[in-house]
């Protein structure tokens, strides 16, 4: 298992819905916050390399000292409506799955993602959900946690 | 006593038009979300989808009759015996079991281990209180009403409370005797 792992999903309107530090290293209190920084600070190099492939699994598009950011970008996010399609052309349509990583698995974290990917879809199927709103499932959680111990 | 025929729902089930059971499951999923989005409270929720089952059990009960040609219950085992076999199979696809008669036989318990209608849901901490499939408790009492019989029906085991099961208690309140609808000088 990876000694850092820093895993969050951000919707398409670039709010981060879920956040989990699945890493084994003791934590330090500051980690979290950086560890955050670091992704975010990675979204617009995503968005530049999501409009230039068709792959959904991007693998250490950046890095920071030792670690490497790794992004699963879904589908397009359709919105069904013309006029909102064309304001959100000039954002994002995606949602993004970030990982941010010490270890150098790319099979497993790329599992990893297709896994958690399938987690997600169970998820925005859940009529009560709200898509683009917080993922406060706990069941959802503990599965990711465990995916994490799986393949990273 | 010749035991009623059918027993079983999946001959009628074979041969009724059916949806896509994720059509189905999120056709349903909307109507909650969206009651939850006009009524707010989670108690309101809960009456309307009782009363919108109701509505949809006094018109199922007939379609029931037509087409499952179950000859008349003898008795409220009977009657719950064939909800939970013929009827739920008919019209959802699975079969439920009665359990915990209580000893006047005016109270059962209908035992659901699948229900298609939950598929995908988990219910948010925002709507704690609510009875997610409480139409079906809604058509079970609104059919049983068409035809002379009182109940109450209500939900003691919820799985998307945590519990194993869906368990459903129907309870006979009274039978209603049926009446000749002219009077003699009309």
């Amino acid at each position: 298992m990876a000694t850092t792992a820093c895993f969050i999903i951000v919707s398409r309107n670039d709010i981060p819905i879920y956040e989990a530090e699945v890493g084994s290293a003791a934590k330090r209190e500051d980690a979290a916050q950086l560890h955050q920084f670091i992704l975010h600070a990675a979204l617009d190099i995503v968005q530049d390399i999501a409009w230039t492939t068709s792959a959904m699994f991007l693998k250490a598009i950046d890095r920071f000292n030792d670690l490497v950011v790794s992004v699963y970008v879904t589908a397009v996010f359709c919105r069904y409506i013309s006029y909102n399609l064309i304001f959100s052309l000039t954002t994002s349509l995606h949602t993004r799955l970030m990982l941010l990583h010490d270890s150098r698995n790319d099979d497993g974290i790329k599992s990893f993602f297709q896994e958690v990917h399938e987690l997600y879809i169970k998820v925005l199927l859940n009529p009560l959900y709200l898509p683009g709103s917080r993922i406060a499932s706990s069941h959802f959680d503990t599965k990711v946690r465990a995916l994490a111990r799986k393949y990273l | 006593m010749a035991p009623v025929a059918p027993r079983s729902g999946d001959a009628i089930f074979a041969n009724v038009e059916r949806v896509n059971a994720e059509l189905f499951t999120l056709t349903y999923g909307a109507i909650v979300r969206q009651l939850l989005t006009d009524l707010e409270e989670v108690e309101e929720v809960n009456k309307q989808l009782d009363q919108m089952g109701y509505n949809i059990g006094i018109r199922l009960i007939d379609e029931f009759l037509a087409k499952s040609n179950v000859a008349r219950c003898v008795d409220f085992k009977d009657t719950a015996e064939v909800i939970a076999k013929v009827g739920f199979k008919m019209f959802l696809g699975v079969t439920a079991s009665v359990s915990n008669w209580d000893a006047d036989g005016t109270c059962c318990s209908i035992v659901l281990e699948d229900n298609p209608l939950v598929d995908f849901v988990e219910l948010p901490d925002t709507c704690q209180g609510l009875y997610y499939c409480n139409v079906l408790s809604g058509v079970i009492r609104g059919a049983l009403e068409m035809v002379s019989m009182k109940t109450e029906v209500t939900w003691v085991r919820d799985m998307l409370r945590g519990d194993d099961a869906f368990e459903l208690q129907v309870k006979l309140l009274k039978q209603v005797p049926e009446e000749y609808p002219y009077k003699d000088d009309e």
